[in-house]
Formats: C-alpha cells, sequence, structure tokens
C-alpha cells in the first residue's frame, strides 16, 4: 500500500500536540497516511491555506473553523472538525504590576475569578479616575478561546471589555517579550506561554483555563467539507492516527519522549520541562512559588476530550452573538453547530455510547438546547459610556 | 491616474530589501504615498498614526493576525479594514498567498484600483524571491565547486589520475548512481574522513 501523503499547517503550541505525534511516532504510518507538518506564523495563514487548498488539515482555533464556516471577518468557507485536539490549555496571566493592583482592590480570594473580575472593575475604576492609561491585555485572534474567555471573565466583574480596557492580538510568540515590556498589562494565550512568562518571572498566573470554563474545545483538527465529503477513507484514517496519538499523549509514562518530540525546533521549539510540567498540570504560578495542579488544565484523548461536542459550538457562536461579532439567526446556529461533526469522529473509532458534559462556566447558566436568546439575557448588556 | 489623489500605502515587513523592491515598484506605477512599517512593536499605533488605504503585509509576517483585529468594530479601531478578496474571486487570494503576500483594504478605495497594486505586489514578491532562489543557486554552486575540486584533488591523488580523469569519473559515477556530482563529491569527503 502505498501512504497517502497529507499537508497539515500548525501553529507552535503545546496543543498541537496530536497531529505532532501522529506524524513523528509513527501512528500516521500505522494508518497508511505520510503527514508532512508545515509550521505556520499565524492563523490567518493557517485558514487561508487550509481554505485554499494549500493543507489538507490544520490545528486551527475552535472559533476560527465557525467563523469560516459563517464567513465572518473572511470568505465563507464551510469547515468541518471531526476531531477536538484539546481542551483548555490557556490560562490568564498578569505582570507583577497589575497582579499588585489586584490584590490592593481585592474583596477575597485571588483564587476566585468573581473575586478577582470584580478587583479588576475596581483597577480599571481607579486609573479612569487619576486619568492613567486603561488596562492593555493580550489575546491571539478576534476568534480565539482567548479573546472569549477574557471577555467572559471580566464581563462578570463588572468590567466592559470594550470600554474599561483595550483588548489587543498579539501572535503568541511575542507575548512574553510584549509583557516584558510593558506594552500589555496581561494576556490570555495557551501554553507554554504563561509558564515562559512565569519562569522569566515577568508574569503572575492568575487563572487558569478550567477556573473560567471547566471544559472548553480549544483547537481542533479542521479540514474542508468538501474534502472531508471527497475523501471519507482518508479523513477516517486521519481521525484514527490522531486518536491513537492522543492515548499515547495521555499516558504519563511516555511524558518524557512526548515532550522530547515536542521540544524540537522545527515542532514547537520550548523548553521540555516546562512542555512536561504543562502536560502534568503542574504549572508554577509564581516565580520561586510551589506548582499549583490541575488535572484537567489540559485534556487530550481523555474524558472524551477529543469527541466533537457540537454544544461547544454553541456557546462559541454565542460568545460571538454577544460581542457584536454576527448576529443570532437560527441558520447561523446551525451551521456553527455542524462545523463540529461528532459522527465522522463515530464513524472512524466505533464509538457508540456518548457521556455529554457541560461546559461549566463558573458564572451565568448553561445554555438550554438552542435558546441563545434565553442565555444571553442573564448577561447583562453594557451601557454605552459617553 | 486622473484627479483622484493617489492612495496611501503601507508596507509591512521585516525584510528592508523587499519592501524596497515594492516600494520602488508602486511609486513607477505612480503610487507616491508609500510608506514602510519594520518595527512590529505597536503596530495598530503605527499604522493609526500613517492613516493608510491600502496595508501590505509578507505572509511570514505574525503581525497578519494583529490586522486581522481591524475587522472588528470596537474602540480600539479606527477605520475598519478588510482583507481584498472577492467572494467570487478565490484566484486572487491563491495568487497572493503563492507570492507570500497579503493587502488589506480601509473602506472606500476601487476595486479596481486595489486589484492594480495587489497584481503589483504579487508581482514584486515573486520577482524577489526568483532573486533569493538565484542567490541561494549561486550559493550553493559555489559550495559545490569547492566540494567537487577537494575530491578531484583526493582522487587524483590517491588514484594516479589526472584533473581531468577525475572530474569524468566523479561525473560518471553521479550519471550511474542518478545523483548530483556534489553528491558524489561530498561521500567521498566524508568516506575519507571516516577512514582517515
Amino acid at each position: 500500500m502505498t501512504a497517502h501523503s497529507l499537508r497539515i499547517g500548525f501553529i507552535p503550541l503545546i496543543d498541537a500536540a496530536s497531529t505532532i505525534i501522529a506524524a513523528d511516532k509513527g501512528f500516521a504510518a500505522a494508518e497508511g497516511l505520510e503527514i508532512d507538518l508545515v509550521r505556520e506564523v499565524s492563523w490567518s495563514n493557517v485558514r487561508d491555506k487550509l481554505n485554499l487548498g494549500l493543507f489538507d488539515a490544520a490545528h486551527i482555533l475552535a472559533p476560527v473553523a465557525i467563523a469560516s464556516s459563517l464567513g465572518l471577518g473572511h470568505i465563507k468557507v464551510p469547515i468541518v472538525a471531526p476531531f477536538t485536539l484539546n481542551m483548555n490549555g490557556n490560562a490568564i496571566t498578569v505582570s507583577p504590576g497589575l497582579y499588585a493592583e489586584i490584590v490592593r482592590e481585592i474583596d477575597g480570594t485571588a483564587r476566585d475569578p468573581l473575586t478577582t473580575a470584580r478587583a479588576l472593575a475596581r483597577v480599571c475604576a481607579a486609573r479612569r479616575n487619576r486619568a492613567m492609561e486603561p488596562v492593555t491585555l493580550g489575546m491571539t485572534f478576534p476568534y480565539s478561546t482567548h479573546n472569549y474567555q477574557l471577555r467572559f471573565w471580566m464581563a462578570a466583574g463588572g468590567v466592559d471589555p470594550d470600554e474599561d480596557v483595550r483588548l489587543v492580538v498579539l501572535p503568541p510568540p511575542y507575548m512574553v517579550d510584549s509583557l516584558a515590556s510593558g506594552q500589555v498589562d496581561g494576556f490570555c494565550v495557551g501554553a507554554p506561554w504563561n509558564a515562559v512568562a512565569v519562569d522569566r518571572g515577568i508574569g503572575w498566573i492568575l487563572h487558569f483555563g478550567p477556573d473560567i470554563l471547566k471544559r472548553a474545545a480549544e483547537k481542533v483538527l479542521a479540514v474542508r467539507q468538501q474534502w472531508a465529503e471527497a475523501n471519507p477513507d482518508v479523513l477516517s484514517r486521519l481521525i484514527r492516527a490522531h486518536r491513537a496519538a492522543a492515548d499515547f499523549i495521555d499516558d504519563a509514562g511516555n511524558h518524557d519522549e512526548v515532550a522530547a518530540i515536542l521540544a524540537r525546533p522545527d515542532r514547537v521549539n520550548a523548553d521540555a520541562q516546562i512542555i512536561k510540567a504543562v502536560l502534568a498540570g503542574r504549572l508554577v504560578m509564581a516565580k520561586g512559588g510551589s506548582p499549583r495542579e490541575q488535572r484537567d488544565y489540559m485534556l487530550f484523548g481523555r474524558d472524551a476530550a477529543d469527541r466533537p461536542d457540537p454544544s461547544q459550538a454553541t456557546w462559541l457562536y454565542a460568545q460571538m452573538v454577544r460581542w457584536g461579532q454576527t448576529t443570532a439567526t437560527p441558520d447561523g446556529l446551525r451551521a456553527a453547530q455542524a462545523t463540529f461533526r461528532p459522527d465522522l469522529y463515530d464513524a472512524a473509532i466505533g464509538t457508540t455510547t456518548v457521556a455529554r458534559s457541560s461546559i461549566g462556566a463558573f458564572v451565568g447558566p448553561a445554555i438550554e438546547g438552542d435558546d441563545i436568546a434565553a442565555y444571553l439575557a442573564a448577561f447583562p448588556a453594557f451601557a454605552k459610556r459617553a | 491616474m486622473g484627479t483622484e489623489p493617489s492612495p496611501k500605502i503601507v508596507i509591512v515587513d521585516e525584510n528592508p530589501v523587499r519592501a524596497a523592491i515594492l516600494e520602488d515598484g508602486l511609486r513607477e506605477a505612480g503610487f507616491s504615498r508609500v510608506e514602510h512599517i519594520r518595527e512590529m512593536q505597536n503596530l495598530l499605533a503605527r499604522i493609526y498614526a500613517l492613516d493608510p488605504d491600502v496595508i501590505v503585509i509578507d505572509l511570514e509576517n505574525p503581525s497578519r493576525d494583529v490586522l486581522e483585529q481591524m475587522f472588528q468594530v470596537s474602540r480600539a479601531v479606527r477605520r475598519p479594514i478588510a482583507m481584498f478578496v472577492d467572494q467570487s474571486d478565490t484566484d486572487s487570494i491563491r495568487e497572493s498567498v503563492d507570492a507570500g503576500v497579503s493587502a488589506y483594504i480601509v473602506d472606500g478605495l476601487k476595486k479596481e484600483r486595489m486589484r492594480a497594486i495587489l497584481d503589483l505586489c504579487i508581482s514584486r514578491f515573486n520577482a524577489f524571491s526568483k532573486l533569493q532562489d538565484e542567490l541561494e543557486r549561486t550559493k550553493s554552486a559555489l559550495e559545490d565547486r569547492k566540494i567537487i575540486d577537494r575530491a578531484k584533488g583526493m582522487l587524483m591523488k590517491l588514484k594516479g589520475l589526472s584533473e581531468e580523469e577525475a572530474y569524468v569519473l566523479l561525473r560518471s559515477t553521479a550519471m550511474r548512481e542518478k545523483k548530483k556530482i556534489g553528491d558524489i563529491a561530498q561521500s567521498i569527503i566524508t568516506a575519507a574522513e571516516l577512514l582517515k
């Protein structure tokens, strides 16, 4: 059998692990696939090259896949996600300066996201009263989990993300330097960048992603819908190779090897020790401190995290609506949900029973079925300031 | 160009040579207002200070994602922009992605003028890649020649061949093994080092 060759684009982040391990550890070859991994520098590039067919598949932000299917911010190309590469993995990191400001205003423990969000609201007010620059926070892309998680967190404490702070897009590899240079006061980004900031002594991890949302789809393996329909067998093999890779990554006994592969310059190009700490969910929150353990810091195949869950798409679509990126329509919601394809996953893996689990946000109700309007009504809109 | 004022074009590129090639091309074509941003720090603030009608960025630039923020309507963004794409015209995106360049348009500019700018960017980016390829080829040809000369010298010494005969031996071996003559020369050098 001659191997079927596939070009897959990725951004150097630990959550590309399943794709990288599938390619580098022989799981793809075992399915008769030869993966040519292409390291990219921007989500825009990954999206454009996937949409144009220069990539067969891609490691991409879950909301970018949805935005592409909806035609938001770019041409409309229906994308499907037959495999969730990971859930969680993000964190909110702030500069020591902003951390001190939050602690000055805090009424309770900094472990509680509602408490820190309320403190942030007072920091913003204090800065405004003293005519100081607003708090500036970095995130990775307008259609990113980082954007939505930051907004969800701060809005709960009464911070209007569009008025009270300045949200700026920064490419992940620039996050740490931008924090060091004072260009931003904090950021929400994926691994390994929060741990890198702590390691350099210029950032404090304020919250792990699961503090905000217990289970949040992060990156997906994305292909064009048209390609999925034309290549069902190859797609099934690709899903199975990813499934095997995710199992391999989840086994703590393999963490040394996984970290060594991901650390390579042509892969994630990060310190193997930091990668291992991320895989184990044991991260130091501030330089010199003891690590905090969070079993679900980043989920690959464990707890059915890799099976696409359309309710995750519903949540992401609701955030797009909440922050004015799109207007809610029944067709839009259906297109967003149809991006996540558990049926393709099941066909490849042979899954039959599925335990559904909720997103588990730290505030607000869950979305009941498709009722986005009722869900959003629970979050009061911010009054426009003059 | 008619009586319309020339649109202001900002080139975002960390490569000064490529940016200069593009800037020259745009000026030759009559676009007199061209600015170049090399520093990616505070990119949005720099762009707003220049207030361009068109932004051109190379695809190897991670800051491309920063520009995508400008599509969003928020306080941080004064004039919304869009990537220059036509829903009906994927060829233009493909051409520009192949060339390694992307163009963003600030509302108000006519599509035909934008198309002319994009075409020029694509051809100049392609010209730059060709230049770089040629440079690489010249460099590797020089490298090859040095290696071949060393291998020739070894063959002459070890087998008592003339320079001409040593070269013929290298060439015929390369042809027989369907390899490049430089690769055969390199393997002779490697083998000689191992056998030292």
